[in-house]
């Protein structure tokens, strides 16, 4: 009697154990990618309908059109800071909104809000280029020294 | 139509490898901007970067990777252009248009609107 019911409290465990692993995400990993593989697709989806825009109605050459793309999609990624769904956006898609350039606008427009406080020069103006300024201190160091390096070896 | 579907297509495989990146390897969202405008700008330089704008278009240039493209292909051009001083002109000059927008509109939002606290 002892020995059956312990196996029924047992069962009860395993039971609870394969409700867990059942309804717990496949993988965090993957659903993760999932999350910033469509979320980062749209938003080049948004920026190449942009630039066709650009294209076909304003009249701008392919690369204006690319600035423009740019240009646009750091506006709106900063009006979404502003009024603080961006935020709920990059929750959910990670970095499906890091990698476009909606998450060096962001790494700039957010921190020029939160700082505010701090002041205009030292809070505003500065924090701006807390993450902003390493992105921009390597991205053009490096472009420089490919620069040189094309100068003395044109390949 | 196929052009956006590879828009969508490689624009979230960069960003898919970005997310793995953060998962498995405790780079930071700060550390990723980096290592992607880098990468950016050494595949360009390589040539290995502008197939990738020809077959993806915005699904290559809106990703950070393509800031980085920019930046290379803007310094080699000035060099092309202007010489030597064309290495340190270039690249901001290809970028400047981002980059301005960025810093304005930031400024823009502090103005605008009112600081929020974090609530995460």
């Amino acid at each position: 009697m002892q020995h059956h019911k312990k196996s029924a409290k047992q069962a009860v465990i395993e039971n609870y154990a394969a409700l867990v692993r059942r309804v717990t995400p496949k993988s965090k990993v993957g659903q993760g990618c999932l999350r910033s593989f469509w979320v980062g697709g749209a938003i080049c989806v948004l920026g190449q309908a942009i630039a066709d825009f650009g294209i076909n109605y304003l009249g701008l050459t392919a690369s204006s059109a690319s600035t423009f793309a740019s240009m646009s999609l750091v506006f709106i990624t900063a009006l979404l800071t502003g009024i603080g769904i961006f935020d709920r956006i990059a929750r959910y898609a990670g970095a499906g909104t890091v990698v476009p350039i909606s998450g060096f606008a962001n790494a700039m427009v957010s921190p020029a809000m939160e700082f505010k406080p701090e002041g205009w020069v030292l809070g505003t103006g500065a924090r701006m280029f807390t993450i902003a300024g390493p992105v921009l201190v390597y991205g053009i160091a490096s472009s420089v020294i490919v620069g040189i390096l094309y100068y003395f070896i044109q390949w | 139509m196929l052009l956006y579907l590879k828009v969508f297509l490689v624009g979230g495989l960069f960003c898919a490898i970005g997310e793995l990146l953060i998962l498995k390897t405790k780079l930071t969202a700060a550390r990723i901007l980096v290592v992607y405008i880098t990468a950016g700008v050494l595949l360009s330089a390589l040539g290995l970067y502008g197939p990738v704008v020809r077959f993806a278009s915005a699904g290559a240039t809106v990703p950070l990777t393509g800031f980085g493209h920019a930046l290379a292909q803007g310094a080699i051009s000035g060099v092309q252009e202007n010489g030597l001083l064309g290495a340190f002109t270039g690249g901001i000059s290809a970028t400047a248009g981002g980059i301005a927008a960025a810093v304005f509109f930031g400024f823009l939002a502090a103005i605008c609107f009112k600081p929020r606290p974090k609530d995460f």
